[in-house]
């Protein structure tokens, strides 16, 4: 297929349709409203559904009684949505229902503001609803990566039995890109003998029960243990990084989404300088690739590492768990949606190797 | 080549359809582009800008902090972004509604009365034309005809009869930096 | 010998957890016999919802659905526009449907979607231990209304079958008991003509069922049944208040 220019959203909609995806439930919200807007009109087109929900909440039960009955849905919104979307969220990952959710992340807490943001990593990586539970997070950082992450995101979800999250930041949504669709040419979907699709005693097909209730202490146990070695497959076989730079850099930076894109002109400055700056960047956020960020860290090379966001600091957690001590880490961030330049970015770090 | 372009005007100059042209005609010519739109508070009448990079390598930052090019089609735009500009980069100036000249010295400024040729040509609508046909004249990063193909695209062939006027707006522009 | 009566087999050959005198039982058979004797079970689910009927998912011989609290109009929604040739219908109490799950439902209704809800009203929350439901009669006393339901304070009890049915998209609605034999008949005949509504594509239907619960009420079960019809009736009246 040719290139064409797409705002990430509208690129985000298609992708999903390419991927299979043939129902949606959403409420607006700004800034990820081309989202529902093209599946508006997009879906009926191809034989599928969209519907808008009375809010958040019926929307992503919705996408549970969807994805229960076997077909590929999604849903999208942005932080305060996804907050109240948290429920059913939890309640799928323990129905180990699959289903895609977009968070196009705009400022927070609260209401926040509508700029691009990155402060609902914690609530994207940790959890977000309550209970032991994960849900697989893809981070994108254009267009294209993100076209090509709703196909793999709907493939791991069915995989997994598990919800997936594109943790997109306000400026993925709004941009343009050119971008190249695949085409979906025979899609095979995998069988989900588990699916509520009407059930005959005596038939092939088990009578499902998706529940996320199991009031028997044993019971409960079991669901969670078998949620976790899904959890520990996930880990060994499905985390992705980008490295860029790192060999031999004398300070690396660590940066997710779009963030990570303006760390690469950052270390572009710098190089111009000549001072050797690298760049990991978790493309998976959970499974969080600790391997690769402590390997970066390790070269001898490395004086210290800066991790920037959108946020308050939130990743950056993360990324000392992963450093464990071997190299400090350094935080540039601010919330309130204050997207740092690479000139800033390039600035700090001159002013570490000041010391 | 990498082209680092700011369009800042109001809302309803046409500023941020400015930016998708050319990203659209840099793709069709086969380089990498990006556009960022950044809206004011309103989504009419309130200050919008557009960050559009053209670049032969893969595009790092889409975010124009340092811009090589800076399209100012109202008098806000250039008071706020004039001392951002890489040195040796270009400011275009509407000089029909922007009273003030560019301050700095390090910049080459480019005064385009964008609304009177429009007028001359009888379109209004099309000041934001003239000032793309400047800021090509000046740059040649895309091809004039490229424009007019992905202008063709965003208007669908029944709109195409305004092809011609466009072309004419995009020329008149180029002449001024000539 | 002659069969004179033969357990549905959509209803699941298990121990069910409801205390003595509860309705839920009753109505389970009702709902299991209608979805045979409409040969749909093959076709149809259910959601259960959170509440007495919370296990509702290990009674019913289909494919069930367990949802959160409130939600389940939105999980069958979701069930009903990929199956839309398929059948389901949610099984709900009144703290579930009547207080957090009013967005759900009336939004259902409002959409007509074509599902089928049996609604359970006994004027309190059972699961939790007897507390104040949104449809707790004024004066009647739970564990979070000790001195009875003050409607200065906390308002009347909403009558949702009445609301329901002044939406365009409701079909049918109707309000039976089970308190006597001839509303026990009554009961099953609109659950048959609620899950014939959505069968015909009409739009929402529900059954809202007046039903005994002995155990927070602090009466006997025989006592219960007076009670529907001493109490409640008089304030939610029975009948069929919408039927297009």
């Amino acid at each position: 297929m040719a290139k064409k220019l797409m705002k990430g959203c509208e690129a985000i909609a298609e992708a999903a349709i390419q991927a299979g995806c043939r129902y949606f439930f959403g409420y607006p919200i700004t800034p990820q409203n081309d989202i529902p807007e093209y599946m508006s009109l997009r879906l009926p087109q191809v034989g599928g559904c969209f519907l808008q929900a009375e809010s958040e909440l019926a929307a992503i039960n919705m996408v549970y009684g969807a994805g229960g009955a076997g077909a590929r849905v999604m849903t999208s919104s942005s932080s305060p949505g996804i907050s109240l979307k948290q429920e059913g969220i939890s309640t799928i990952a323990a129905a180990e229902i699959p289903c895609v959710v977009v968070n196009m992340m705009r400022g927070g807490p609260g209401l926040g503001n509508i700029q691009a943001s990155q402060g609902d990593y914690f609530q994207a990586v940790k959890g977000g609803g309550h209970g032991d539970y994960h849900a697989i997070v893809y981070a994108p950082a254009s267009i294209q990566e993100t076209v090509d992450m709703m196909q793999k995101a709907f493939d791991k979800a069915d995989e997994y039995r598990t919800p997936v999250i594109i943790l997109a930041d306000g400026l993925i949504g709004q941009m343009m890109e050119p971008v190249e669709l695949k085409e979906a040419k025979d899609l095979q979907l995998p069988e989900k003998p588990w699916a509520a699709t009407g059930y005959t005693p005596g038939g092939k097909k088990p009578r499902s029960v998706l529940n996320s209730l199991y009031i028997e202490t044993e019971d409960l146990d079991e669901l969670v243990d078998r949620l976790f070695e899904r959890y520990a497959v996930i880990e060994k076989n499905e985390k992705m990084v980008e490295c860029y730079n790192t060999e031999g850099a004398e300070y690396i930076l660590c940066a997710y989404g779009t963030v990570a894109r303006i760390c690469k002109a950052a270390i572009r400055i710098l190089g111009e300088q000549g001072i050797k700056c690298g760049l990991v960047r978790p493309i998976t956020l959970w499974p969080f690739p600790s391997e690769a960020v402590h390997e970066a860290l390790a070269q001898e090379s490395v004086k210290e590492a800066l991790t920037v966001e959108v946020s308050a600091g939130q990743l950056v957690e993360d990324i000392r768990l992963a450093a464990n001590g071997i190299k400090p880490v350094q935080f540039m961030g601010k919330a309130g949606s204050r997207i740092p330049s690479a000139e800033e970015i390039a600035e700090r770090i001159l002013e570490m190797k000041r010391g | 080549m990498v082209e680092r372009n700011l369009f800042a005007g109001f809302g309803g100059q046409g500023v941020l359809l400015m930016g998708q042209l050319l990203a659209q005609a840099g793709m069709m010519e086969g380089k990498n582009t990006t556009w960022v739109p950044s809206y004011g508070p309103e989504m009419r009448g309130g200050t919008a800008n557009c960050s559009v990079t053209l670049s032969d390598e893969e595009i790092d930052s889409p975010l124009v902090t340092v811009p090589t090019a800076l399209v100012a089609m109202n008098r806000p735009s250039l008071e706020k972004f004039e001392k951002i500009v890489a040195p040796g980069g270009s400011i275009f100036v509407n000089s029909s509604i922007v009273d003030i000249k560019v301050q700095r010295t390090d910049v080459k400024a480019y005064y385009v009365p964008c609304n009177e040729i429009a007028a001359q040509l009888g379109n209004d609508k099309v000041s934001n034309m003239i000032m793309l046909g400047a800021y090509l004249g000046q740059s040649k990063c895309v091809e004039i005809e490229t424009i007019l193909e992905a202008l063709l695209e965003k208007l669908g062939e029944k709109k195409a009869k305004l092809i011609p006027l466009n072309r004419e707006a995009l020329l008149k522009g180029a002449e001024c930096v000539e | 010998m002659s069969t004179v009566i033969k357990k549905t087999p959509v209803l699941r050959d298990v121990h069910l957890h409801y205390c003595p005198g509860c309705g839920h039982g009753i109505v389970h058979r009702m709902v299991s016999e209608v979805i045979e004797e409409l040969g749909i079970q093959g076709k149809c689910a259910g959601v259960a919802p959170v509440g007495c009927a919370v296990f509702a998912y290990n009674y019913f011989e289909i494919d069930m659905y367990e949802a959160a609290h409130g939600r389940a109009p939105a999980v069958a929604t979701g069930f009903k526009r990929v199956h839309p040739d398929h059948y389901i219908f949610t099984y709900q109490g009144d703290g579930d449907l009547a207080s957090i799950g009013t967005a759900e439902i009336v939004h259902a209704a409002h959409r007509g979607e074509k599902i089928t809800t049996i609604f359970i009203n006994n004027a309190i929350y059972g699961m939790t231990g007897g507390q104040m439901a949104p449809t707790t009669l004024v004066g009647q006393k739970t564990t979070t209304s000790p001195l009875g339901r003050d409607k200065d304070h906390c308002g009347e009890p909403i009558r949702m079958a009445e609301m329901l049915s002044t939406i365009n998209g409701s079909a049918f609605i109707a309000r039976t008991a089970l308190n006597t034999t001839p509303n026990l008949i009554k009961t099953k005949a609109a659950i048959k003509k609620a899950f014939e509504t959505q069968m015909a594509g009409k739009g929402f239907s529900m059954v809202e069922i007046l039903s005994p619960c002995p155990t927070n009420w602090g009466k006997a079960p025989a006592e219960s049944m007076e009670w529907i019809g001493e109490a409640m009736i008089p304030y939610y009246p029975l009948g069929t208040f919408k039927e297009v």
